[in-house]
């Protein structure tokens, strides 16, 4: 039977790109396996953070395969790259740079309880004789004022 | 060329040609939220990641590498049916659809049981979120052998701050573990459900390469389920 509008719908794909996106998925798997059991960090003097990285980017090849093929990506319109896609990971990403800003840059005294210790012992040495004092006075003011 | 006009204006199907586009646009704001949700998981796994290096390193050991490898190839087999029962859909092989979405069912069902032999596992050596007792023996030959968190640190000879830093980094890391892997886990059952509906629909004879968009939009989700685990599996498993 004629299919009369299988233009104005969904792309149909050659069923061997998905076969091949399959493919390759499983392929990136097996090499992201193999690649977490290689030291990055001494290869590339990044320490721990090297193998996050290697791990991370075949991850993003992953998920690119998935969004463009699976999903059909790389086929929708340009409103939904826009408000599908790029929006929220542009939203991601200011989300993930402020998080790191204040996590990672936020100047915290050395010992802030010492500090207020040693304010708060100030206080107690000057306080107690001179206030009562002062207090007895203007309470005898005022009492003869009545 | 003239009959097939006919037949697209006066099918009812017609009017849902212009709704097909909208429902995707709307399926995909959907899985924006979801990144939302994901991405706070995983920036706050980052933070604590960085905080504890190597309590996080200690506790990563103690997941299996090999049943979290046996749980990406699955999910990935899942999408590639799931996207080939759309494919089958479109054009016009109903009945391969219907076999191809009980694929995607069966392959999400071995995810969970795997998930299940994993947190049984966990719970066996009473590791919990925020509450792990057990790590897996960093020099245990088999990568089986647990101990519990303070023989090690008895064993290591940390004291003080050090001590505490490894309790709580592998807590932590476990709170991030269960709490993570659970919200993907109720996804999978969620994913599964929805597919289950589109079989059930589409052996009613629901849906056709005319009208398929329930079933394009329900293995978008099964397809956010696969892509969340793409990045779960080597933040969690795969660490030195």
């Amino acid at each position: 039977m004629h299919i009369p509008d299988q233009e104005s719908r969904g792309h149909i794909l050659p069923r061997g790109t998905y076969l091949a996106t399959g493919a390759a998925l499983l392929f990136l798997t097996v090499i992201t396996v193999a690649a977490s059991y290689v030291d990055w960090g001494a290869m590339t003097g990044l320490g721990f953070a090297a193998n996050i990285i290697v791990a991370m980017f075949i991850a993003t090849i992953k998920a690119l395969l998935v969004i463009m093929f699976f999903m059909h990506m790389k086929y929708e319109s340009k409103l939904t790259w826009g408000f599908g896609l790029l929006y929220p990971l542009v939203i991601f990403a200011i989300l993930v740079t402020f998080l790191a800003i204040d996590v990672f840059l936020r100047v915290v005294p050395e010992k802030p309880g010492v500090i207020l210790e040693q304010e708060e012992t100030s206080l107690q040495i000057e306080t107690p004789a001179p206030l009562r004092g002062v207090a007895t006075d203007e309470l005898a003011v005022a009492n003869e004022n009545r | 060329m003239a009959d097939a006009h006919a037949l697209r204006d006066t099918h009812p199907v017609h009017e849902e040609l212009g709704g097909y586009e909208g429902a995707k646009l709307g399926m995909w704001l959907f899985l924006a939220t979801e990144l939302l949700l994901f991405g706070v998981l995983f920036a706050g796994f980052a933070i604590f990641h960085a905080e504890y290096v190597e309590p996080f390193k200690l506790a990563h050991h103690s997941l299996d590498k090999i049943m979290g490898g046996a749980n990406t190839i699955i999910l990935i087999l899942s999408s590639l049916t799931a996207v080939l029962a759309l494919d089958s859909v479109q054009r016009g092989k109903r009945k391969l659809a219907n076999t191809f979405l009980a694929l995607t069912i069966v392959f999400a069902s071995g995810f969970l049981v795997v998930k299940y032999f994993e947190y049984s596992g966990k719970f066996q050596h009473n590791i919990f979120p925020g509450n792990a007792e057990q790590i897996v023996d960093p020099k245990s030959e088999d990568h089986h052998t647990y101990i519990k968190v303070s023989d090690y640190i008895a064993r290591e000879g940390l004291t003080g701050d050090a001590a505490l830093e490894v309790t709580e980094g592998v807590n932590l890391f476990f709170t991030y573990y269960f709490v993570m892997t659970a919200i993907h886990g109720l996804h999978v059952v969620i994913g599964m459900t929805i597919i289950g509906i589109l079989l059930y629909k589409n052996m009613r004879g629901r849906y056709s390469h005319w009208y398929y968009t329930p079933i394009e939009n329900g293995t978008l989700y099964w397809h956010l389920v696969d892509l969340i685990w793409i990045y779960l599996f080597p933040l969690f498993y795969l660490v030195r």
